[in-house]
């Protein structure tokens, strides 16, 4: 009844062409952007900006660019936290050799950086495929982390070995440093995702997109009518390293404020890969809600035994949080195996029709 | 430049005035190579089957050995402990076959190995809250010391697990070529479809192929946790096993344990020739490296399958 796109009419091209064609979209969307902008830092305390939504928000932007290679242009990658280390290396270093550079222009030069790498690393892409690039793209993640292990001019001869956010503003509001306040980390970090989902959404929906999708399905016939695969699938590697390196610059400077190269280990590479999965291959939205299942639910699963007043040890706890983990994961994928984006499709496609059956 | 190049070339000097050293080098490999292998096998066994690369053979490892220690740490004897912890290895090819597998027949690879990835998680949490997370002790009573063969020396450990490995692979050999249901494994993992119209149950032999890989995780849980103790760390071999796939083919026995040996004993003389040039630590990604420097020329592995496919 109220979800519906009869009785609305596009008269031009642009109309047809939105994002959200549908009116209810809009409003919803708009509503739900200005809500994620405005509410929490108002809103939410210390713990939970710092704690579950910088960090959710920029693993969203990381899950989105893997999001773009895997789901969009069927490569998969495990060297997500090695390009997440390049990118936060590279605006560190960038950062502290020229304090005066705008620490957003920052972040784009260490997507940038990150990008070359990974096109360095995507070449394997173009002889093989599936499980063999999955192991490829590893090398990629153990190399790169040796790498700023072992060299210490990344870390500026720091005798830690540990990368820390310097102190910078944006507009005179500091941004990144200790005295930086979480709920302007969190709007910078909120601002960044939102625009780069914009590109992104824009990406898929242009030559490159489908360009991409035609190489995943299939990569024969997509040769046959004139993809290039060379350039798109590097290209692929290239845009997806980029978000990947925006996000690794953030997880340090607005998200960890110093980390040295564990925080890149392959558990990250993994968690941004379960993101895409649990939250939908070849899906921006599938993205965001990936990201904020995996971000959650831990934390939905430590507090419960608290609330509903059970005792355990920590050590307990931890070890059921694996296996309830590992269980909902399993039994998403029987459930629903095009993850959480598929099922707000169905929705969608139900509340079209409520509250007739059809 | 003429000192990189020096740093690159010295160390063949190394290994011609001290041969003794270098064997000593070769075998350290070959005793790692070998433990790749045993964890590398189960992967190929359950990928041969069913096409299920399956992320969570590491923790398997980890899980038959810490079922085994637990069961010994409570006073039950070694026999009937091993007895006990096959048959756990068996009730969870069984379990994992119906709630996991039969679920999930026909969907993509991807979320196949996602699964594996959830069963990885779900094992590790269980196998800790059951037996305890700290590092435990296994004593199978061949005691982690050497003995001169000439004047190499040998570890006593190392040499049991090659004997072992060599014995699991004959015995798997066998199975595969020699007994009705190992012929039907070979039908299966050739193609499905074909298996089924000929009437090959492909549950059973799912199961049968979960459990084999569970008692191959047993023998490299055994072997690994004697030598470094058993804990949560096991599970990471796993991760080394990749690359020996992709050296040696995912469809290949032989091929997995050529590819292991290969692996140890090329990251053993890099990381202790070649790695000080260097800064060390290279024993983490060179494997990779190597395992990529060789796909580029034959994508398929050792002896995997050639696929005829133009990507």
């Amino acid at each position: 009844m109220i979800y519906r796109e009869a009785g609305q009419f596009k008269t031009s091209y642009g109309a047809d062409q939105a994002i959200f064609p549908i009116v209810q979209d809009r409003v919803l969307v708009t509503l739900g952007i200005l809500a994620a902008f405005l509410v929490p830092p108002l809103v939410a305390d210390e713990y939970w900006l710092q704690a579950v939504l910088i960090p959710l928000v920029i693993y969203a932007l990381a899950a989105l660019g893997l999001n773009l290679l895997t789901g969009y242009a069927g490569q998969v990658s495990l060297g997500t936290g090695g390009f997440m280390a390049v990118g936060a290396y590279a605006a560190f270093k960038v950062t502290t050799a020229f304090p005066g550079l705008s620490i957003l222009a920052v972040f784009v030069l260490a997507g940038l950086m990150a990008a070359a790498v990974g096109l360095v690393f995507g070449i394997p892409s173009l002889r093989i495929k599936g499980f063999y690039l999955a192991v490829a793209t590893l090398a990629a993640q153990f190399f790169l982390i040796w790498l700023f292990n072992k060299v210490a001019w990344f870390t500026n001869y720091a005798s830690s070995g540990t990368i820390t956010a310097p102190p910078r503003t944006v507009f005179g509001v500091m941004v990144t440093g200790p005295l930086a306040t979480a709920p302007v980390r969190y709007v910078v970090a909120l601002g960044v995702l939102a625009v780069f989902a914009l590109i992104a959404k824009n990406l898929v929906r242009g030559r490159m997109g489908r360009s991409w999708m035609a190489i995943r399905d299939r990569d024969i016939a997509a040769e046959i009518i004139g993809v290039r695969p060379l350039r798109t699938k590097l290209l692929a590697f290239g845009v997806s390293s980029f978000y990947c390196g925006v996000a690794g610059a953030e997880y340090v400077f607005l998200y960890l404020g110093s980390a040295e190269t564990l925080a890149f280990d392959i558990g990250l590479s993994f968690l941004v890969l379960f993101m895409v999965i649990i939250g939908g291959l070849g899906s921006i939205l599938g993205s965001f809600l990936g990201a904020a299942f995996i971000v959650l639910v831990p934390i939905f699963l430590t507090n419960v035994p608290h609330t509903l007043g059970l005792a355990m040890g920590v050590a307990l706890q931890k070890q059921i949080e694996l296996m309830v983990f590992g269980a909902l994961i399993i039994f998403f994928l029987i459930v629903e195996p095009h993850g959480l984006a598929r099922l707000w499709q169905i929705t969608k496609e139900k509340l079209r029709l409520w509250p007739f059956p059809y | 430049m003429s000192e990189v190049l020096r740093g690159l070339v010295a160390p063949f000097a190394d290994i011609a005035t001290n041969p003794s050293f270098f064997a000593e080098v070769l075998i350290g490999g070959v005793a790692a190579g070998l433990m790749y292998s045993l964890v590398a096998l189960g992967f190929v066994l359950i990928f041969k089957a069913s096409g299920v690369f399956n992320f969570a053979q590491g923790v398997m490892v980890l899980f038959a050995a810490l079922t085994l220690v637990g069961l010994m740490e409570r006073g039950v004897p070694v026999a009937v402990a091993l007895g006990l912890t096959v048959a756990v290895m068996v009730l969870l090819a069984l379990t994992i076959e119906r709630v996991v597998l039969r679920p999930l027949v026909n969907q993509e690879h991807i979320i196949l190995f996602m699964a594996t990835i959830g069963l990885n998680f779900f094992l590790e949490g269980f196998g800790e809250m059951v037996w305890g997370a700290n590092v435990k002790r296994l004593d199978i009573g061949i005691p982690d010391t050497s003995f001169k063969i000439g004047s190499v020396l040998v570890n006593r450990l190392e040499l049991t697990a090659a004997i072992t490995a060599g014995v699991l692979v004959t015995v798997l050999a066998l199975f595969f070529q020699k007994t009705g249901i190992g012929r039907a494994l070979r039908a299966v993992a050739d193609d499905h479809e074909a298996a089924l119209s000929l009437g090959i149950p492909l549950r059973t032999i799912w199961t049968v192929v979960w459990s084999v890989a569970g008692l191959v995780a047993l023998v490299a849980g055994i072997m690994w946790g004697a030598k470094s103790g058993v804990q949560f760390s096991l599970s990471l071999i796993a991760l080394k096993a990749l690359p020996v796939l992709i050296l040696g083919g995912f469809t290949s026995v032989p091929g997995a344990i050529a590819g292991g040996l290969i692996i140890g004993v090329c990251e053993k003389i890099a990381e202790v020739y070649w790695g000080p040039l260097v800064g060390g630590a290279i024993e983490n990604w060179f494997a990779y490296v190597l395992a990529l420097a060789f796909l580029l020329f034959r994508p398929q592995g050792l002896f995997g399958e050639r696929i005829i496919e133009r990507v």
